[in-house]
């Protein structure tokens, strides 16, 4: 534990809470992987005190302290669900707040990998049941009576035989003495009365009033806004530039260079300071900056996949998976294939454009923006400013979408470099140009597959990768293949297929990558699924049958049935097209089927998209059926129209213009189904989206034999 | 000074004419529900009433919207029960959320021409509307519902 922590009493006035309260927390004892719920609300605990997740104050409101995100993916409604369910209180007495950015507090808080909920139910459970006993401990000892003969609901505690009742909040005082017990007995699934269930999110009204606040929202007396312009190059820095237009523009107040950290390098711009948003734009466009990026290649989005596609026909590249001797196999007697498939750059476009406000104070600095990971800001900042963490206050508003980018840390670096220099708190704001021109993005990346196929069976694949890897801008090793080099693609084929390799050709450029939604199963799903097509087709099988054959797996077995069962997958007809993919992302199996056919202009036509997610344990059916409604639209515009290009360096697309996404017009049907079983819980938000691709283009496929192997491609011209 | 009403309230605000009302609204007056998005009339984020007209704040400017009647996100309803709003609760429409403001106030002018929309209304008035959650067939839903929520109810739209 860190010692270095602000005091109780600033920790209540920093959250708005005071008096007396029950506090309970999780305790990570040193190095333990399973946390220890803890009772926080005795002054002696100080070590462990600040760690509190929720809060029961003698009113009996119950305040959550929300250690993730809300970028849409639902954690405001799935926590408190998860809470009130063990806790037996009603959902409108739950209050959740965000959290500030504290590893030491709240362990990892990157809201990614699609991990809220997967990462912290087995405990939220703990902690909420741990609550609940020991208010009811309070009120059995407050009547003389055996713990077994009371009961907890609705934020109370009954007894059942005199039906006398306490409510939570006259307990807490009682209860916040007690040690919290170390085993609690948990709910089974079908006592649940909250989980499970469709319930409605509670931040909708906020998001339907104009209330919710954004990053772009946040306001300070005194507050400025700031543009930068950044060079161009990605990663060239600024050699001289002309203010003097600029700084004619009425509001316009300061120009100067400013420098920001990308991870392990950094980029320069020149920012421009105002009294109001419009003011700094205009004060931008008015700027004359020469750019200085010698030593910097000036990358053509030819040239990469050339280099890329070169290197796959010559490199082995390293290996992160090998099982059986596939290159021998692919030697032997049988039927070879061997192709490329390649996925474009991408930005990840969120609506909210990036933006931040930080407030510099000379011993201390505020932050406040639509941020992913608050503890890596703060770690970070505190870095490269020489602060203790404790004075680096991340604060995480509502995020416009995140989808990855908002887990880089540049933005609220440079807004904190800003307000330093400036010595007021400051906005900044990227346009949306400087949104799609400076990334980073999802990597480019191509793909060699070969399968070998023998009597019908496929004896042999072998999967090599030519991209750039996220994790090297964050000092990730080199010496190793890229761990995501086989996202994606579902575990049990390893049980069904003796032979199979998977590598990575490593392939570096200077340009700026970062996860994007499903990260490197959005590009691989796309590359297997596709392939598994093409073997199934050489192996005189059927797309699904072929699945269901390597993939012996009861899970994978049940999401088959229940693909062919609500597509009616065998009994299409002649004219339409059916494409299936099945990927795996972040613990949970998605399974897709599209239904394709010809307008009467004869171009392709989605008619259907049916999809079954198979996440295990889950909180809100509903919330999932929008994640994975959300993911398939995303992946329609990845699939049929975004790539980010790059010229003589500079990227091409600026704004929603050139990098169009798709509207309401575009979408067809989807239809989402959930698997029901017990299984520890998957993702949600992310796993949706890597099948739709393969699906598609098997169906048109299926359709009109053509195969795609290069994302994006027009639908109207296939 | 540029005298604005918005929301049945007026505001002096100290604006360079050619400021878009977005950046007036957001930044002067200090209504945020009204979102950036594109600046260019390109994703809808910005969409606020004049004079009861369904406009692009990011590229009207504010000058235009003098004299006039401005309505934002915050003015589509008293209690968040335009029968929009309530629709939106019911079909939990937003997921991130950002582009909604934009998106009811397109579709309130929609619904206020149109009390009983097909999905091709529907389509035309909505597709210059962007959300990158995805959340499409749930707005169709969602005015659909809230159209029924009129006839029935007889909300107010």
């Amino acid at each position: 534990m860190s010692t270095n922590q602000v005091s109780r009493r600033d920790f209540l006035r920093v959250s708005g809470l005071a008096g007396t309260a029950l506090c309970l927390g999780f305790y990570f004892p040193s190095s333990a992987k399973e946390a220890e719920i803890v009772n926080t609300s005795g002054v002696a605990k100080s070590e462990v005190e600040l760690n509190a997740w929720i809060h029961i104050d003698t009113d009996g409101k119950v305040t959550i302290f929300n250690h993730r995100a809300e970028m849409g993916q639902g954690s405001f409604q799935s926590v408190p669900q998860i809470i009130a369910e063990e806790l037996e209180v009603d959902l409108k007495d739950v209050n959740i707040v965000f959290a500030q950015g504290n590893r030491e507090k709240y362990g990892s808080q990157i809201t990614g990998g699609s991990s809220t909920i997967r990462g912290s139910y087995k405990n939220l459970l703990k902690l909420s049941a741990t609550a609940r006993i020991m208010l009811i401990t309070i009120a059995a000892k407050k009547w003389n009576v055996p713990i077994t003969d009371c009961y907890a609901e609705s934020g109370q505690v009954l007894h059942k035989a005199s039906g006398k009742k306490f409510h939570y909040g006259e307990l807490v005082v009682d209860a916040s003495k007690l040690e919290a017990p170390k085993e609690v007995v948990l709910k089974k699934i079908s006592e649940y009365k909250l989980i499970r269930k469709p319930l409605h999110r509670q931040d909708t009204p906020l998001k339907t009033n104009g209330t919710a606040i954004f990053g772009l929202d946040k306001k300070l007396p005194g507050m400025l806004y700031a543009t930068v312009e950044r060079n161009p190059r990605l990663r060239g820095i600024v050699k001289s530039f002309d203010a003097s237009a600029a700084l004619k523009i009425p509001g316009v107040t300061k120009v100067f260079k400013v420098r920001m950290g990308v991870f392990n390098t950094f980029r320069e711009g020149v920012a421009v300071v105002a009294n109001s948003t419009w003011a700094a734009m205009q004060g931008k466009k008015a700027l004359k900056v020469e750019w200085d990026d010698s030593g910097f290649e000036h990358i053509n989005t030819a040239e990469i996949y050339k280099r890329q596609q070169e290197d796959l026909q010559t490199k082995e590249g390293l290996y992160l998976k090998k099982q059986g001797n596939p290159d021998d196999i692919l030697k032997q007697e049988g039927k070879t294939i061997d192709v490329v498939y390649q996925t474009p750059y991408q930005s990840h476009s969120c609506m909210e454009p990036v933006n931040c406000v930080a407030h510099y104070q000379g011993d201390k600095v505020e932050i406040w923006g639509p941020i992913q990971a608050p503890e890596w800001v703060q770690d970070y900042i505190s870095g490269q400013l020489g602060l203790p963490k404790e004075k680096v206050i991340v604060n995480m508003t509502f995020l416009g979408g995140g989808f990855g980018r908002k887990a880089f840390m540049d933005y609220p670096h440079e807004a904190t470099m800003i307000s330093k220099e400036i010595g007021a708190p400051v906005q900044v704001v990227w346009t949306r140009e400087d949104d799609a021109t400076q990334g980073p993005y999802r990597p480019g990346i191509s793909y060699r597959c070969q399968g070998a196929i023998h009597n019908g069976e496929v004896t042999a694949l072998k999967f090599r990768m030519s991209g750039q890897n996220n994790d090297h801008w964050r000092g990730g090793k080199t010496d190793q293949a890229n761990r995501s080099t086989s996202e994606g693609f579902l575990k049990p084929y390893f049980d069904g297929i003796k032979n199979i390799s998977f590598a990575e050709v490593q392939f570096e450029t200077p340009i700026p990558t970062m996860w994007w939604r499903s990260v490197y199963a959005s590009t691989n799903g796309f590359a297997y699924e596709s392939f598994l097509d093409e073997v199934a087709l050489a192996a005189g099988k059927d797309p699904l049958d072929l699945r269901r054959q390597y993939l012996q797996d009861e899970r994978c077995q049940r999401l088959i049935d229940k693909m062919e069962e609500v597509s009616g997958w065998k009994k299409r007809k002649k004219n339409e097209g059916f494409g299936a993919a099945i990927t795996e992302c972040f613990s949970s199996t998605v399974g897709q089927i599209v239904k394709v056919s010809k307008d009467a202009g004869g171009k392709i036509k989605i008619d259907q998209v049916w999809a079954v997610m198979d996440c295990g344990w889950y909180v809100n059916p509903d919330i999932i059926r929008a994640q994975v409604e959300g993911s398939i639209v995303m992946a329609l515009g990845a699939a049929t129209i975004h790539e980010i290009t790059f010229k003589d360096g500079l990227v091409e697309q600026r704004n929603f213009y050139d990098y169009k996404m798709p509207r309401i017009t575009d979408i067809p049907p989807i239809e989402v189904h959930i698997m029901e079983n017990e299984a520890d819980a998957g993702g949600v938000g992310e796993p949706g989206l890597p099948a739709f691709a393969p699906a598609l283009t098997n169906a048109i496929f299926d359709l009109t034999g053509k195969r795609i192997r290069k994302l994006p491609f027009d639908l109207s011209a296939v | 000074m540029i005298n604005l009403n918005i929301n049945q309230k007026s505001y002096e605000v100290d604006a360079d004419p050619d400021m878009p009302l977005l950046w007036a609204i957001r930044d002067l007056v200090g209504l945020t529900g009204t979102k950036y998005g594109c600046g260019v009339a390109q994703c809808g984020a910005c969409v606020v009433h004049l004079n009861g007209e369904a406009v692009r704040s990011c590229v009207t400017k504010v000058s235009r919207a003098e004299g006039k009647k401005v309505v934002t996100i915050e003015g589509l309803s008293k209690n968040n029960d335009h029968p929009l709003q309530l629709a939106w609760n019911e079909v939990n429409v937003p997921q991130c959320g950002y582009c909604h403001s934009g998106q009811l106030m397109s579709a309130a002018v929609l619904l206020r021409e149109n009390p009983n929309p097909t999905d091709e209304d529907i389509d035309n008035a909505m597709s210059g509307n962007i959300c990158r959650c995805g959340t499409y067939p749930r707005i169709r839903k969602a005015i659909h519902l809230a159209a029924e929520l009129h006839k029935k109810e007889g909300r107010t739209i």
